[in-house]
């Protein structure tokens, strides 16, 4: 592999890694802390229950949160040193801010897990309601700089030297809100259907043996339904909006996104197939009229800008056009899913969900975390060549020194090595701890 | 004061907390690991009593020692990040199979012993390779290739001066955290636990005071630049070695419940650690790595500068009672300490 893919392979693998743990370090204490209010205002045991198992679980998941995101920030520097002189000189103010964002987290974690018998319920609450923004604010800062590398702002280049230093200009750049926006909704709808997951699969498990630890994963799913049915709808609301950013930022993602190669009004948005650049058009897609031209700008007559209009050496990789379809086509399914969720049990007021319902609950958080690495590969391969879009190319940003496989080796042992051993320390807990001894108040 | 000047009192302000925290924290694994076999005493439940809460809010240091560094000096942190690729990498990798073990080890409680062991090891490990970028920045072991900077790892792994701070960083790890076990177990009236730290401390503390004399004697010959400016300000590396005679002092003072004031002995290691640090740290200036970069020659833009010193300002008043309540919660309340078995 040549240097700078393998750099890039490098810092891909880490932070497709971590942001698995990270998106659940956001989405589930937003669920704990759903959990511990639904406690409180309905005293349902139940739920006191849900928020301490799934505190277990966040305790654990952010046992490899923390150090990927630590090898991501180090990383950085480590990797692409060019592109992080310009980010100190720039953009520093967000990585600066999301250090209190992880006091916060980490204070607040470490009190509600440690202390969480010595605390008040309200305490209990407020901490963890700190916890949930600690991990938000970290999200929103970080994707801060990822919406900056795709609109920069606040600073000009003259002479080959930064003038012009703007910090805040720059940490309230063009896309900021709208992307950050797009992470915190997805992240939230995620973890969500997670939860919903574990509850399905733990519910067919359970149908014939206990009520009560029916009834308690029940519970569980419709609580991550709701939760989840609501912001996958604000996620493709966002992601709406999210690609209009596209068009009017950097119309070349867009292009590459829809594998559209000449310009036109009343573009078609082509759903599924593939990009290929001999035949100038997507293969095997089905289109819908129109469709594209109305998702850039509300409007069918709208002139998207075609890849052909860019110079080649421009273009982002083709491929993106399946990530984005990926992201795309799982979000409507999931939206599909929280309705047939919602009108079987409140509209059909069936009590029971069938066998086949609850197998597909049971894909829905995985697909969901699925759509999160579809939609973080998009972003960040559809910015090619650019690390910073029309500044500096990632070819100028890559570190000087070489000999990077070695190291790209061993970092893929340790992370297999850890999600491997994540997930066999989750399953043994909680087969030692059964949600049944807990419903029978054996365990403290 | 310049706005630079400002600007390493802060990173080197981060540096020593995270230091003191981070010896603390990976000593407290070490030693959750070598007593783990003696049932009959709580050495290693006092041990992760007081790790579980902190280990991630001493991580974040790390993080802002990072972050510090590129957003005041990108400069450096250029020169920093091109030249620490591998040295680096060994650091991270430890470091995450460290966190990541030692969570584990509280949640696998058959597997807890071989958990508890990857985990102390490799945090063992940690501060040996993180305190090998102090004599990286002395000079000497970057050469220039095709003009970029190359760390030469060869003349780094058999230079006797970074195997002096590697000794210094084991051995003040070692030191420092058995002091601050014994002072939290005896707070906890564990009195057996009490006088295992106690003695632990007794021995590594001579120790990590030899390495320090080390260090200078092998800094003469390697960084002589370094050890004249360092002699310029002796009066502080006096202070440091009359305060680390006064925690032996300390150790020894009788009192009403057992031997020694393990309290004191804490606080005047800490001072011992400032002062030594303080004279290393201006003798060091105005050099960030020598002889290619100095405080002002990788500074950051002066308008960033001052927008991100103003959330240091606000965003630690705003953490500050955060810090208080965890501190209370952990560090003082007597419940918690004395709870026998850590759950
Ligand atoms: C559960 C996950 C999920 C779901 C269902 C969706 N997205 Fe998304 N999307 C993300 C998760 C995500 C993400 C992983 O969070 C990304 C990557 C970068 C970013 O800002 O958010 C993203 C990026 C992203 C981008 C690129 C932004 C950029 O390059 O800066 C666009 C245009 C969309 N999304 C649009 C959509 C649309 C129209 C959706 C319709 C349903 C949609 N997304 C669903
Ligand atoms: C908000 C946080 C993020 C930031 C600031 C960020 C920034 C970067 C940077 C600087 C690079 C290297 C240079 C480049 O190739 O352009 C990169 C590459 C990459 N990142 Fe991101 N990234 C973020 C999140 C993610 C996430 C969550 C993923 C998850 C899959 C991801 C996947 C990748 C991949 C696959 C590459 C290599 C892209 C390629 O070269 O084709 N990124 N990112
Ligand atoms: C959109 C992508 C990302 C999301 C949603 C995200 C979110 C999170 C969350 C929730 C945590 C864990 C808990 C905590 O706040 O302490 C975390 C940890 C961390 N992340 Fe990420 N992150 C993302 C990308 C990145 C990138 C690109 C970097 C590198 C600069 C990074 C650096 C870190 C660090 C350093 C930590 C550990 C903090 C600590 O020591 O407590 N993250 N991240």
């Amino acid at each position: 592999m040549d240097h700078l893919v393998t750099a890039r392979s490098m810092f891909g693998i880490t932070m497709a890694f971590h942001i698995i743990f990270a998106t659940l370090g956001v989405g589930i204490p937003l669920m704990i802390l759903c959990s511990e209010l639904l406690y409180q205002k309905t005293k349902d045991n139940d739920y006191a229950i849900m928020a301490k198992r799934w505190t277990k679980t966040i305790a654990v998941l952010l046992g490899i949160a923390i150090p990927t995101g630590t090898i991501a920030a180090v990383q950085l520097s480590l990797l692409w040193p060019g592109f992080m002189e310009v980010i100190g000189r720039v953009m520093s103010l967000p990585f600066q801010i999301e250090v209190y964002a992880f006091f916060v987290e980490a204070l607040f974690m470490s009190i509600y897990v440690y202390a969480a018998d010595r605390i008040s319920p309200i305490m209990r609450i407020v901490s963890i309601t700190l916890v949930l923004i600690g991990a938000l604010g970290s999200a929103v800062l970080i994707t801060n700089v990822h919406a900056f590398e795709g609109t920069p702002a606040g600073f000009r280049i003259e002479n080959g030297k930064i003038v012009d230093v703007d910090p805040w200009a720059a940490f309230f750049n063009p896309s900021f809100a709208v992307t950050a926006g797009h992470v915190a909704v997805s992240a939230f709808m995620t973890g969500a259907f997670v939860i919903a997951s574990v509850a399905a699969i733990k519910m067919i498990r359970s149908r014939k043996k206990s009520e009560a630890v029916y009834k308690f994963h029940h519970k569980a799913l419709i609580l991550g339904l709701v939760v989840g049915g609501i912001f996958s709808i604000a996620t493709a609301l966002n992601g709406h909006a999210s690609a209009q950013g596209l068009y009017d930022y950097q119309p070349e993602k867009l292009a590459a996104a829809e594998g559209l190669f000449e310009t036109q009004d009343h573009a078609p948005l082509a759903v599924g197939g593939y990009t290929s650049e001999k035949e100038q058009k997507v293969k095997w897609a089905f289109e819908i009229p129109w469709g594209l031209s109305f998702l850039s700008d509300n409007r069918f007559d709208t002139v998207v800008l075609g890849l052909n209009d860019f110079p080649r050496e421009y273009w982002p990789p083709l491929f993106v056009h399946t990530l984005f379809n990926g992201m795309v086509g799982i979000g409507s399914l999931l939206i599909l899913l929280s309705i047939v969720g919602f009108a079987w049990y409140k509209i059909l007021k069936k009590r029971l969900f069938p066998r086949w319902l609850l197998w597909i609950f049971g894909v829905a958080g995985p697909l969901s975390m699925l759509s999160v690495e579809f939609g973080w590969v998009f972003a960040c391969t559809g910015r090619q060549p650019w690390v910073i879009y029309r500044i500096m190319k990632t070819a100028e940003a890559v570190t000087t020194s070489s000999d990077l496989h070695l190291l790209f080796a061993f970092f893929l042992a340790v992370y297999l090595i850890m999600g491997i051993a994540v997930v066999l320390v989750l399953l043994y807990y909680f087969k030692r701890h059964p949600v049944s001894k807990e419903l029978e108040g054996q365990v403290e | 004061m310049t706005s630079a000047l400002i600007a390493i009192i802060v990173l080197w302000g981060f540096i020593f907390i995270y230091a003191v925290m981070a010896t603390m924290d990976f000593g407290a694994g070490f030693w959750s690991m070598i007593y783990i076999n003696r049932e009959q005493t709580n050495a290693t439940s006092v041990a992760n009593r007081y790790l579980s809460p902190t280990w991630e809010v001493t991580n974040v240091f790390i993080v802002a020692i990072v972050v510090g560094l590129f957003s005041f000096f990108p400069g450096a942190a250029f020169t920093l990040g091109t030249v620490l690729l591998i040295p680096g990498s060994i650091i991270l990798l430890l470091l995450s199979i460290r966190s990541s073990f030692l969570v584990f080890s509280h949640y696998a409680k058959t597997y807890e012993k071989i958990l508890t062991y990857v985990s102390g090891i490799s945090g063992f490990l940690i501060p040996a390779f993180l305190i090998c970028v102090l004599p990286i920045t002395h000079g000497g072991y970057i050469d220039i290739i095709d003009g970029t900077n190359k760390l030469n790892l060869s003349s780094v792994f058999t230079s006797p001066h970074v195997y002096s701070f590697i000794g210094f960083a084991i051995s003040s790890t070692l030191f420092l955290s058995s002091l601050l076990l014994a002072d939290y177990s005896k707070v906890s009236n564990e009195f057996e636990s009490y006088k295992i730290y106690r003695r632990d401390a007794l021995i590594t503390g001579p120790i990590s005071l030899l390495m320090g004399v080390f260090i200078m004697l092998t800094m003469r010959s390697e960084a002589s630049w370094l050890y004249d400016n360092m002699m310029n300000v002796k009066g502080w590396l006096i202070g440091s070695v009359i305060m680390f005679l006064l925690t032996f002092v300390a150790l020894w003072i009788p009192s009403t419940r057992g031997l020694g004031m393990p309290r004191l002995a804490v606080i005047t290691t800490i001072i011992q650690y400032f002062l030594a640090s303080y004279a290393y740290g201006k003798s060091h200036l105005p050099y960030i790595v020598y002889s290619d970069v100095t405080i002002h020659s990788g500074f950051t833009d002066p308008g960033a500068f001052k927008a991100v010193f103003i959330t240091y300002i606000v965003g630690f008043a705003i953490l500050f009672p955060g810090f208080f309540y965890f501190w209370k919660l952990f560090m003082k309340d007597r419940d918690y300490l004395k709870k026998k078995i850590y759950k």
